[in-house]
């Protein structure tokens, strides 16, 4: 299959699925509060256009900010694992605790610490909680799977443990860290809407907030669009990481080897 | 003249007990293309770690009498970085050592075209054949200008013809840069060919139990590889050890 079918099949399903959701919403005049036509949540769309994008840039903004505190701070610390055995020892169970419980269940306490006037911080450090753990995990494991025979010439000539860090563990890592941020790309952006749900009103009006407010007043279709808009970022995320894989990776790593064998 | 270097006594046992080496005793001289043969698992790998100092020795030494050589060292897989270039694997010697830029990627240009690899500067480790691979991790010794070369079963996951092509590469590389190489290989064939010196060694802890002198010609090619010269090495080495391998089952077995 070429690649242009590849793009253009699931458009064509996409349009044919839209096209028959409004024939059958009018055919069977559906009330627009159960389900609205696709033409009546671009209407609501085009009618609520200045705050779903106020919305939409808070929601991307808590999420970017979360994922790059994640990513630094994952990265950071598995570094530092990678150096000392106690480090490692010491914190990793804590990163694991941080990780299984489930952040809904953290979301009052943090709010309560951060106080509510400051919600925005809130949902920044909930969501970064939820980045934090792939990064960190990922990493370590891609920093300790460096050949050992490699190890061994880089001491044979010497090297430091700074250039042994940069020159090969940290390329050794590198793929097992860019999996880990398309992981926790989508994670940032469910631990910010989902931190939104819990923490509810406040100073930040997320799109979170937009779909529980809509959901409230019956307004279905502002809902739905606001939901393809966070999909619409979700899939925007997913697809910006993988080309940054790609960029990185597509020259040596087995993974972008095309079946030219 | 003193020996390049010279094992006393030297033995290595794992933390779990097992004995591997020794103890082996073994003078080396300067120019000498020495190669070790013996079963698998008779500590040649070992040996040779110890030898570039990044196993420790439980007992006995290695001593260096003219100071510690420059020493390169080329193990069984390639063992590139992949995702560095040909020109950036050969010259990591180099970089490690701080050399500025220019000259380093200058010596590692060198390196790459002595080992046939003029052109391939460029290319990553995964758009090379084996065999290249293999010649990408020699320059990358080359780069570094050793004059003691420890070579862990270079060839040993190679078609037979790339193995008789590297044979021939590494004697000239050999003569023309006056190493001394240690060449460890559980191939009687590719061990009578290419050394001045075959040191046979005993399964688990590995000895030496024999140490054979081989008459070569300067020039090595393919018809040497059919001469009576050569069938009479090999048969020796041969001999030492099914010798070797015999003793040590009757030992086992007693």
């Amino acid at each position: 299959m070429n690649r242009a079918l590849q793009i253009l099949i699931p458009i064509a399903v996409g349009i044919a699925a839209i096209a028959l959701w409004e024939f059958l919403v009018r055919h069977y005049n559906v009330p627009p509060f159960v389900l609205p036509a696709p033409s009546a949540i671009w209407a609501a769309f085009v009618e609520n256009f200045a705050t779903l994008m106020a919305s939409l840039w808070t929601t991307l903004s808590i999420t970017l900010a979360a994922f790059a505190l994640a990513v630094i701070g994952g990265v950071t610390l598995a570094l530092l694992f990678s150096q000392s055995r106690i480090v490692e020892t010491a914190l990793y169970p804590y990163a694991v605790i941080l990780q299984v419980t489930p952040v809904v269940a953290i979301a009052p306490l943090i709010l309560i610490w951060v106080g509510f006037e400051h919600i925005d911080v809130a949902l920044l450090i909930l969501a970064f909680i939820v980045a934090f753990f792939p990064i960190l995990s990922n990493t370590t494991l891609g920093l300790k799977s460096a050949d050992h025979n490699l190890i061994d010439l880089f001491r044979l000539y010497g090297a430091s443990r700074w250039q042994i860090m940069w020159k090969l563990q940290f390329p050794t890592a590198l793929p097992y860290l860019l999996g880990a941020m398309k992981v926790s790309g989508g994670l940032a952006l469910i631990g910010a809407v989902v931190a939104e749900f819990v923490a509810g009103s406040g100073t930040a009006t997320g799109l979170a907030w937009r779909i529980v407010e809509a959901g409230n007043r019956l307004q279905i279709a502002k809902m739905f669009a606001a939901l393809a808009l966070l999909s619409t970022l979700g899939i925007a995320i997913f697809f910006m990481l993988s080309a940054l894989e790609w960029a990185l990776l597509h020259r040596w790593h087995e993974s972008a080897l095309k079946k030219e064998r | 003249m003193s020996p390049l270097l010279s094992l006393t006594s030297l033995a290595k046992s794992f933390a779990n007990g097992v004995a591997a080496l020794g103890p082996l005793d073994l003078n080396i001289n300067a120019g000498e293309f020495v190669s070790l043969v013996g079963p698998s698992g008779c500590g040649k790998s070992t040996a040779l770690r110890v030898i570039a100092g990044l196993l420790a020795p439980s007992a006995g030494a290695v001593t260096f009498p003219n100071g510690k050589p420059e020493i390169g060292f080329v193990f069984q897989e390639p063992t590139l970085m992949p995702w560095a270039s040909a020109l950036d694997n050969a010259r990591l010697p180099l970089d490690l050592k701080h050399m500025n830029r220019g000259e380093a990627e200058a010596r590692a240009r060198t390196a790459l075209a002595r080992v046939g690899l003029f052109g391939f500067e460029r290319a990553f480790p995964r758009e090379l054949s084996g065999g290249m691979k293999m010649r990408v991790s020699i320059a990358r010794a080359l780069a570094a200008e050793p004059k003691l070369l420890l070579m862990d079963e270079p060839f040993a996951a190679l078609d037979e013809l790339t193995r008789q092509s590297l044979n021939d590469d590494l004697l000239k590389l050999w003569r023309e840069d006056d190493l001394t190489v240690i060449f460890v290989t559980h191939s009687v064939f590719e061990s009578a060919y290419l050394s001045s010196r075959v040191v046979v060694m005993t399964p688990r802890p590995g000895r030496n139990t024999a140490d054979i002198a081989l008459m070569q010609p300067a020039e090595r090619d393919a018809h040497y590889r059919m001469s009576q010269q050569f069938a009479d090495g090999a048969g020796r080495v041969s001999a030492s050890l099914r010798g070797a391998m015999a003793n040590s089952e009757i030992a086992s077995s007693e």
